[in-house]
């Protein structure tokens, strides 16, 4: 059974309709990726996704349960959207470290305050406090960035910073983590960092929705991949049929382009 | 009449002084940040109010204003319900809660859209977002302005002698009755110690903040 799925989703910003009706399933451990050019609506569907937008139409379902029907027009509190929310992790283009903090605390900042809600918070403090750092530096080793716990955003590289924020995206151990163009505001050596952090994750069966315009990072790491036109998913299939054999002419243009 | 006597008539006066001072800063800067959440409101009626309000008290001379807060609440009701230095807290309040609400309006619009996401996206209520990552970051931004507004408030306390309030100036202006002029100027040593002091503090909060960039 999908982890996720995505049922007919519609989004419209006044009259500019972005998202047509778009429908795709993921399997636990799967690699989605969404190609496409710019404007095709791929951000949109991944803010929808993380609820940052409410699509107008359409359902999202989670292991097969109705997580969002946008036909239910009950309003949402902030608390369920928040706990929706958790199932999902999103890297952001343009990283969205919090300056302030260091590596460690920006990974580790949204789980101790999630600590807070736990009922054994209180006799437990410590040790969940412990816990969460622990967990936090692991993370961060992961990503090779096991020295620069203690550096703050402004100290570290684009693409260090975008390994802190994949660390950080795990650390509330979301069952789909979603990256929206994780490597385009860097430099070319540096995106490879970037990639093989990924590819590290997806080896080791994260559920991942990965909109890129990596082609041969999609080519190589997806299970799946979509490619996105006007609103529309125009084709869809394993990487070798989109890659290897492109059906409509708007995907043979686009990935004519992108080499 | 003695360098001291002066002296310490002028620092009875800078006691009403600081008081004003410190009294307005305390209320003046959350009521501020009440104004700015009123002023970016969603509801769209609020938000006309609170900025009408906001240009009735920049637009106003904060003079007018203590004379108004003073006298008026007397004329209207038949009996004056607030005392001087009421009134004079009353309108510095007010009228530094106005200035500072444009300050923290600017700092906070001025912050990423991607940072409240950020922390949206991870599970993070609006309230946490703004107090654990927002609210650092605005405070690093209108530490400037702010410390301009604060230095100007010393000096503002000038205006309580209006309504007879004896603070630093209106305390040297007394000794003019004997023929003394320079208490007057003397006054001057006062207002630069204050500010000094004000200066070296919030260069002081710059450099603790200096650690992060935004
Ligand atoms: N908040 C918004 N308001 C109005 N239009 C938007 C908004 N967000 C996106 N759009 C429009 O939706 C279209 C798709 O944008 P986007 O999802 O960012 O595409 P992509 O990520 O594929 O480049 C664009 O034409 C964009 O201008
Ligand atoms: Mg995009």
């Amino acid at each position: 059974m999908a982890v996720f799925e995505a049922k007919n989703i519609q989004k419209s910003f006044g009259k500019t309709e972005v998202l047509k009706g778009v429908s795709f399933e993921i399997e636990k451990g799967e690699v989605l990726c969404v190609i496409g050019s710019s404007g095709s609506g791929k951000t949109t569907l991944l803010r929808c996704v993380n609820f940052l937008e409410t699509p107008d139409k359409g359902q999202f379902f989670l292991n097969g349960n109705l997580l969002f029907d946008a036909s239910d027009k009950t309003a949402k509190t902030d608390a369920e959207i928040r706990q929706k929310r958790l199932h999902f992790g999103l890297v952001f283009q343009s990283f969205n470290l919090f300056p302030q903090y260091t590596a460690l605390q920006n990974v580790s900042l949204a789980p101790l305050l999630l600590a807070k809600e736990r009922p054994d918070y209180k006799e437990n403090k410590n040790r969940i406090k412990e816990e969460i750092l622990q967990h936090s530096s692991e993370l961060l080793v992961k990503v090779g960035l096991s020295d620069k716990m203690g550096n703050y955003p402004c100290q570290i590289s684009g693409g260090q910073q975008q390994r802190v924020a994949i660390a950080r995206a795990l650390a509330l151990k979301p069952d789909m983590l979603c990256f929206d163009e994780p490597t385009s505001a860097l430099d070319p050596e540096i995106t490879v960092e970037v990639l093989s952090v990924m590819k590290e994750l997806a080896a080791e069966d994260m559920t991942m929705l990965v909109v890129t315009h990596e082609m041969g990072f999609a080519r190589e790491v997806s299970d799946k991949v979509i490619f996105m036109d006007d609103g529309i998913i125009a084709e869809q299939g394993n990487a070798e049929a989109v890659f290897g054999n492109p059906k409509s002419k708007r995907l043979q243009e686009f990935l004519s382009v992108m080499k | 009449m003695g360098f001291w006597e002066v002296t310490l008539s002028l620092l009875g006066g800078l006691e009403y002084t600081c008081l004003i001072f410190a009294l307005t800063l305390v209320l003046a800067l959350p009521l501020g940040l009440v104004i700015a959440f009123g002023s970016m409101s969603k509801f769209k009626p609020l938000a006309y109010v609170v900025k009408t309000f906001v240009w009735i008290i920049r637009g106003v001379p904060l003079m007018l204003q203590v004379i108004i807060f003073f006298y008026v609440p007397g004329f209207l009701l038949g009996t004056p319900i607030l005392s001087r230095f009421a009134s004079v807290i009353a309108a510095f309040v007010i009228n530094y809660a106005c200035y500072f609400s444009e300050i923290y309006r600017g700092g906070i619009e001025s912050i990423p859209r991607g940072q409240y996401e950020a922390g949206q996206v991870l599970g993070m209520t609006k309230t946490q977002v703004f107090f654990k990552v927002i609210l650092m970051q605005v405070v690093k931004r209108i530490l400037a302005p702010m410390s301009n507004e604060v230095i100007t408030l010393v000096k503002d306390t000038a205006l309580a002698r209006v309504i007879m309030i004896v603070e630093v100036i209106q305390a040297a202006q007394n000794f003019a009755g004997y023929g003394l002029m320079w208490p007057l100027f003397y006054t001057a040593v006062f207002y630069l110690a204050f500010v000094g002091i004000l200066t070296i503090l919030f260069g002081y909060f710059e450099k603790k903040l200096d650690y992060y960039k935004i």
